[in-house]
């Protein structure tokens, strides 16, 4: 098994393509993603991970419907999301909805979990902002449960309280995807990943490695005060952002008019400024290769590394080239090249069977796909107060 | 260890600036005053100009220049500021306001703080109390009641500018040594108080 995954992620922009004025449709944008996601197989990419946004100009508000027309057209691909939003969806519905991803898809997804940070998004779901880090910890407890426990007595402060619950299906094989918590500014989210002895991925394509390495520090300090292993041992994914053509000044030259009225940072610093300080680069497969490899000075042996290709209304032909030469010139000497320094003890990027595997030595499987679940549920079900002064005892 | 430094921060936009000017002599009133609080202490000047292409893009990016990051570093590290603006529009420039706007909310908490401001006529002398006291105190700063607004005339006249920079000089010196500010502690500290554990945000600490 691989120990470093590689693949893409996106926001999902609707954007004018500077160059020639045309905007995409929404149609020909999501149709764009389902060819990217099999090219990205096709080339040997690990990972496709889709955004979730609920506002225009973004179009993936229904990322596992989207991921699971994609499971169904590819073999090996990982499907994950950048990001789930913990805080404004239901946990009950992310509980099942990524369970019946896992089933179709035979394991191949986990998820980033993030809070999301446009402000009208959290009333239109009834939410408010400022209860964000409260929801992300709240709704992720409950999530876990569900994971985890056949039947499931809950209350809380921001959901209606739940009693002799059974999320279904049960995960695939009894274990739960693999989850990220994603943060690009807070402590508590890097705490949280590391209490739960979660990954940690870092959205670093906006900030400056000094930052990067204070988030992920402080999570690795903590993954090992929680007793999950030694700090090196944490589960560590980082985000970059490339445009790539055969000399450096054909690809600044192609890319500067995205870039100079891109979304988020377009109208500010120069693309000169904004190489140097983030980790954007734009040049040849040989620069992005040279870039890449730096981030482990700072973060450490890491276990995923996602690429932004998609976005500022860049058309779809290029964004497939961009993919094809990732999978077929950078990412090939990535592996090698990391590899090579790999220190001794450092995880593998997680995959499903390999979760599967470890579940079935620490004897924490849920069993057969559902039928224990189901033998458990129906104990449960019976009797909902012993159930929850059984889970009392179980915590004490 | 280095001395304590106190942050000058001008946003004047002429070259020489009658805004540095009112803020180098603000300056070297509070360092009198300090000396003879037996107190050694240096400034250093945060002149915004330069920094002001900078400090849009880092409206629109998050991500300070080096010389941005360096001039935010001075300015919240600093052990007092005093900040001077020029008068636009009845109000704080745009630049001045920026500037404050992209350093992170706390930062400044009970910063001892001088204010001053220069403008065309004595009419916009307001400026101060309108405009920069409201902002200082919702960046919870302690300032000083004195605020000296030159207007052009008074570096000409003998109007009593040099007696209202000493005052605030001397206030702010006293206030830096009854009232010096107290540290945000680091939310990524582990071992600090601002750390917030797991058990804490679960509530079972």
């Amino acid at each position: 098994m691989s120990s470093m995954q590689f693949g893409i992620f996106s926001v999902s922009d609707i954007t004018q393509d500077p160059t020639t004025g045309r905007t995409p449709t929404e149609h020909e944008r999501i149709k764009g993603w389902i060819a990217m996601a099999e090219k990205a197989e096709e080339v040997g990419l690990d990972v496709f991970a889709a955004g979730e946004h609920h506002n225009p100009p973004f179009f993936s508000s229904s990322p596992t419907t989207i991921l699971g027309h994609i499971a169904a057209r590819t073999e090996r691909l990982i499907l994950s999301t950048a990001t789930t939003l913990i805080t404004t969806n239901d946990p009950v519905k992310i509980a099942e909805d990524f369970a019946m991803l896992q089933h179709l898809s035979d394991g191949r997804v986990d998820l980033t979990l993030g809070r999301g940070n446009t402000g009208p998004v959290y009333p239109w779901f009834g939410k408010d902002i400022r209860d964000g880090i409260e929801l992300a910890i709240e709704h992720y407890a409950l999530l876990r449960k569900l994971w985890t426990e056949p039947v499931v007595n809950w209350t809380g402060k921001h959901r209606t309280p739940l009693t002799g619950y059974t999320s279904t299906p049960a995960p695939l094989d009894g274990v739960a995807p693999f989850v990220w918590h994603g943060s690009i500014r807070s402590p508590q989210i890097a705490e949280q990943a590391a209490y739960y002895g979660d990954g940690f991925f870092h959205n670093n394509i906006f900030w400056n490695k000094e930052h990067t390495e204070r988030m992920v520090r402080l999570y690795r300090s903590r993954f090992a005060h929680y007793g999950h292993g030694e700090p090196e041992q944490a589960f560590v994914g980082l985000g970059g952002q490339i445009f790539m053509k055969p000399t450096e000044r054909e690809a600044k030259e192609r890319f500067r008019p995205f870039f100079d009225v891109a979304p988020v940072y377009g109208h500010g610093p120069s693309l000169e400024e904004f190489t140097e300080a983030t980790p954007l680069t734009v040049g040849t497969p040989e620069q992005v290769i040279e870039k890449t490899l730096t981030f482990r000075d700072y973060v450490g042996d890491y276990q995923r590394q996602l690429f932004l290709v998609d976005h500022a209304g860049l058309p779809l032909e290029e964004v497939l080239e961009q993919i094809e030469v990732l999978g077929t010139e950078v990412v090939p000497v990535l592996r090698r090249e990391f590899d090579s320094v790999r220190q001794a003890g450092v995880p593998d990027a997680p995959t499903h069977a390999a979760r599967v595997a470890a579940a079935k030595e620490a004897g924490t499987q849920l069993g057969e796909q559902g039928s224990t679940w189901r033998a458990q549920g129906e104990r449960s079900d019976l009797d909902t107060g012993a159930a929850i002064a059984r889970q009392g005892g179980e915590a004490a | 260890m280095t001395s304590p430094r106190i942050a000058v921060v001008s946003a004047g936009l002429g070259e020489p600036s009658s805004t540095k000017l009112l803020a180098d002599r603000l300056r070297d009133a509070t360092l009198r005053a300090l000396a003879g609080h037996g107190q050694h202490t240096e400034a250093v000047d945060v002149v915004l100009r330069p920094l002001a292409q900078d400090i849009a893009s880092h409206m629109l990016t998050h991500n300070p220049s080096e010389a941005l990051a360096a001039a935010i570093r001075e300015v919240v590290d600093a052990e007092a500021i005093i900040a001077v603006t020029p008068t636009f529009n009845m109000s704080y420039s745009g630049l001045f306001k920026s500037f404050f706007d992209v350093i992170e909310e706390g930062q400044l908490a009970s910063i001892p703080t001088a204010l001053g401001a220069t403008g065309g006529s004595a009419r916009h002398s307001m400026v101060m109390d309108t405009a920069m006291r409201p902002m200082f105190s919702y960046l919870k700063a302690q300032v000083v009641p004195t605020g000296v607004f030159a207007a052009s005339e008074d570096w000409g006249t003998d109007s009593g500018l040099e007696r209202r920079i000493e005052r605030e000089g001397k206030e702010l010196a006293d206030l830096m040594v009854a009232l010096p500010r107290r540290r945000e502690a680091d939310p990524f500290d582990e071992s600090g108080e601002a750390f917030l554990s797991f058990e804490q945000m679960l509530g079972h600490a």
